[in-house]
């Protein structure tokens, strides 16, 4: 059994990688000029995920979500990612 | 040649690539489970096309993980011949087996169309059966198409000559009109640095019989049988 300290909530964003087309994000963005809103400066479209775990301590846990973000959640070559602590 | 083709949920050109080697080329052809994790002595391992995991998460990137892939993985590493297709080439690069990604195509549109490719290399098995500079034309069918790399890495592909094919115009003339998806410097398929590894977007396999109107894609797919000794089927062989 799994005490409620062992449980941990993580939100992981993915996004391009600053330097690569983000050709979503661009059509976004024009969709949003024409639709009136103007000033918008950029657009970059990404992913999240919510990832609730068990772990020893945090910093397993957070071992654990960084692993998954390099092997599965996130393509290194075109991808960054963040990772967010929330309570359920 | 015994050649395994590997079977994936959503895999759907599996039956395409079993035809053309089994019936066009005559070679002996068995279907591989994705959960299984044997290559059963297949020499040429071909990941094909479709939509592996309904394209979840990342075209390709699921798949990357399943079973059979560490069977695959060190088949590649001892020198066997590994061959993606479309879905199987974005599958490639999840695992490493071949360098970059692919992003989504530059219009965001699925793109169902034939295109030319420039043959850059002959002297790798795959590519017996054309000379360099030839002109090919080949029907793709993707949304995520666009390779990427960093441009370091480009370079190196590049001066390793791993780049295998180019979206070109008829004429084989690299023009940004026909690099459809927007790949970085028009990259349609590449190879890895031993050159046993081959991954390309465009489908060999949907035009390798006369009656379908286009056999350019018969001479890879001949090309990855006849180079470990297998022997192409008369009936390929008849049309050159």
């Amino acid at each position: 059994m799994t005490s409620q300290d062992h449980r941990f909530v993580a939100r992981v964003l993915v996004y391009p990688r600053a330097e690569v087309l983000d050709p979503q994000g661009r059509a976004i963005e024009d969709a949003l000029g024409r639709i009136g809103f103007d000033g918008v400066r950029r657009i970059r479209a990404g992913k999240s995920f919510e990832v609730a775990l068990e772990a020893e301590d945090e910093r397993q846990a957070t071992e654990a979500v960084d692993r998954m973000c390099r092997q599965l959640l996130a393509n290194p070559i075109v991808e960054d990612y963040t990772v967010e602590w929330v309570s359920e | 040649m015994k050649c395994g083709i590997i079977v994936f949920p959503g895999s759907n050109c599996d039956h395409d690539v079993y035809h053309v080697l089994s019936h066009v080329l005559g070679q002996e052809t068995t279907f591989l489970w994705h959960q299984e994790t044997s290559l059963e002595g297949c020499e040429l391992v071909v990941l094909p096309g479709g939509f592996s995991y309904g394209d979840y998460l990342r075209a390709g990137s699921m798949a990357a993980h399943s079973p059979i892939m560490a069977a695959v993985r060190r088949h590649a590493e001892v020198g066997g011949r590994v061959l993606g297709i479309c879905n199987g080439f974005q599958m490639l690069l999840e695992t490493g087996l071949l360098p970059g990604a692919m992003r989504r195509n530059r219009d965001l549109r699925f793109l169902s169309v034939d295109v030319h490719l420039r043959v850059e290399r002959d002297d790798l098995p795959w590519c017996s059966g054309y000379r360099r500079g030839d002109v090919l034309r080949m029907p793709i069918a993707h949304a995520e198409g666009n390779y990427v790399d960093t441009e370091v890495a480009l370079d190196e592909l590049e001066r390793r000559g791993q780049v295998v094919f180019r979206y070109v115009d008829a004429a084989g003339r690299l023009e940004p009109a026909a690099n459809l998806n927007g790949s970085e410097r028009a990259i349609a398929g590449i190879c890895n640095a031993g050159g046993n590894v081959l991954g390309l977007m465009p489908h060999p396999e949907r035009c390798a019989e006369e009656m379908l109107g286009n056999r350019d894609g018969l001479g890879l797919l001949a090309g990855a049988v006849a180079a470990g000794g297998g022997r192409v089927g008369a009936l390929a062989a008849a049309g050159g």
